[in-house]
């Protein structure tokens, strides 16, 4: 066998593929099924934190940044496995899939949190004062003036962080939820090659270079930090 | 609630482990230590080629980040420790991660030396060119510095992230602070250790993350 002949062989083995395909489709949906879920969740309770904060009750936001710190500075996976492993033990048993897309959706939500926050304070008080005194309650001053404002400003980092937690359902791999990556190494060790785990790149690759040059593009347009 | 604690919280298991978790995290400070500044130095060539005058050099790097953007690290870590064996390349789990760090993070520190040195102006490079610097010289005395000033709060929450990246090579068996606990848990069949390995994430990463948000906010006002 040639060097070129060998190496399809290991990666682009036709009836490998063809064996595995409906697999990694599974996989490919349950990816999809769970970003969407995270993207969705995680945006609207980061929202949610950010205007809760934005009332300023002390004891309130003590908590709120506590927990945007914890998530901030604990990697998923840790998190991932104490919920799966811990929880059963306590009685409170959630599958793979219920504990990727909790501990997702919590980051995400931190991460937006403080994305949205910052969008928040960007605003300048004249906008707040001016449209209080046309008679605009703090909730229709928040939601008619500033958070269309704010959130224009935070398009650009939302985006880029969206796309990294979203990357992270392939995590689900280590607690057995039949995601992409999981579908392909279980099918890399029944046929023995690593042709299943090309697949799965390759849908990786079809699945988020849209997004992550989508995203470049968002970036150039709402230039977040131009002087 | 004391089934919660002795679940989560039980000190005898937390110093039965201790010794184990010890050696793990020094792996993990190890870890760090390798993959931050390779990545560092392999981003900072990515971002030098992705703003080169020509093109050839320009578009396959840009190409390359991109795909290296797309893939999880995750994948890309599986990859390289169990797709390249059957190719005949086999890796250690140690020099797997750092491959496949150097991969994920170059792109992803290379996009962001990048938007720093797209954020000071074409004027700066001609100016030091006039004085007869060499555009390589332009770049590492003049344009660079404060290039890097520019984009200081996203390479700290980037380096943040690849710290708690480095959790992902306890899934190839390295035995770093999350493998150790991990393996603490499932011979004491309790979350402690585990609990324990974010402790100690937390002790490392709590206060880079309130100085990230500190400068983040200090630069966007």
């Amino acid at each position: 066998m040639t060097r070129s002949e060998r190496f399809i062989d290991t990666f682009f083995k036709y009836d490998v593929m063809q064996q595995y395909w409906p697999d990694i489709l599974k996989g490919l949906f349950v990816t999809c099924q769970i970003a969407v879920l995270v993207v969705v969740c995680g945006l609207a309770l980061g929202l949610c934190l950010a205007i809760l904060r934005s009332y300023r009750f002390r004891l309130v936001n003590l908590c709120i940044i506590v927990f945007i710190d914890l998530l901030r500075a604990l990697p998923p996976l840790v998190l991932i496995l104490i919920l799966y492993f811990g929880l059963p033990n306590v009685g409170v048993s959630l599958s793979g899939y219920v504990v990727l897309w909790l501990v997702l959706t919590l980051v995400l939500a931190a991460f937006a949190e403080e994305i949205f926050w910052a969008g928040i304070l960007s605003v300048p008080q004249g906008q707040w004062q001016a449209a209080r005194s046309t008679g605009m309650s703090y909730f229709k001053t928040l939601i008619y003036v500033v958070l269309p404002q704010a959130i224009r400003m935070t398009i650009a980092p939302l985006t880029n962080r969206t796309i990294a937690i979203t990357k992270n359902t392939a995590l689900g791999m280590v607690i057995g939820v039949g995601e992409l990556l999981n579908q392909a190494t279980t099918a890399q060790s029944f046929a023995g090659n690593a042709t299943p785990l090309m697949m799965a790149t390759i849908a990786y690759l079809i699945l988020f270079i849209p997004v992550v040059y989508a995203g470049r593009r968002i970036e150039q347009a709402y230039a977040w930090r131009k002087r | 609630m004391e089934q919660f604690l002795f679940q989560f919280f039980n000190l005898d298991i937390m110093v039965q482990a201790w010794p184990i978790m010890l050696r793990g995290f020094g792996m993990t400070l190890l870890l760090c230590a390798v993959v931050i500044p390779m990545g560092l130095a392999g981003g900072l060539l990515v971002a030098i080629a992705s703003t080169a005058p020509q093109r050839w050099i320009r578009w396959p790097t840009a190409v390359l980040v991109d795909l290296f953007r797309a893939v999880p690290p995750l994948a890309l870590l599986i990859f390289i420790s169990a797709g390249l064996p059957f190719a005949g390349i086999r890796l250690s789990p140690f020099t797997a991660v750092c491959l496949s760090f150097l991969l994920n993070n170059s792109a992803y520190y290379g996009e962001i030396y990048r938007a720093g040195i797209d954020s000071i102006g074409t004027g700066q490079t001609e100016a030091a060119r006039s004085t007869g610097l060499n555009s390589l010289q332009a770049m590492a005395y003049v344009v660079l510095p404060q290039a890097v000033r520019n984009v200081l709060p996203d390479l700290v929450s980037n380096t943040i992230e690849v710290v708690k990246l480095t959790s992902l090579a306890s899934v190839v068996a390295f035995a770093e602070l999350l493998y150790s606990a991990d393996m603490a848990r499932s011979i004491t069949y309790n979350a402690s250790p585990i609990v324990m390995a974010a402790g100690f994430y937390l002790v490392l990463l709590w206060p880079a993350v309130r100085l990230a948000s500190r400068l983040e906010r200090k630069l966007s006002t």
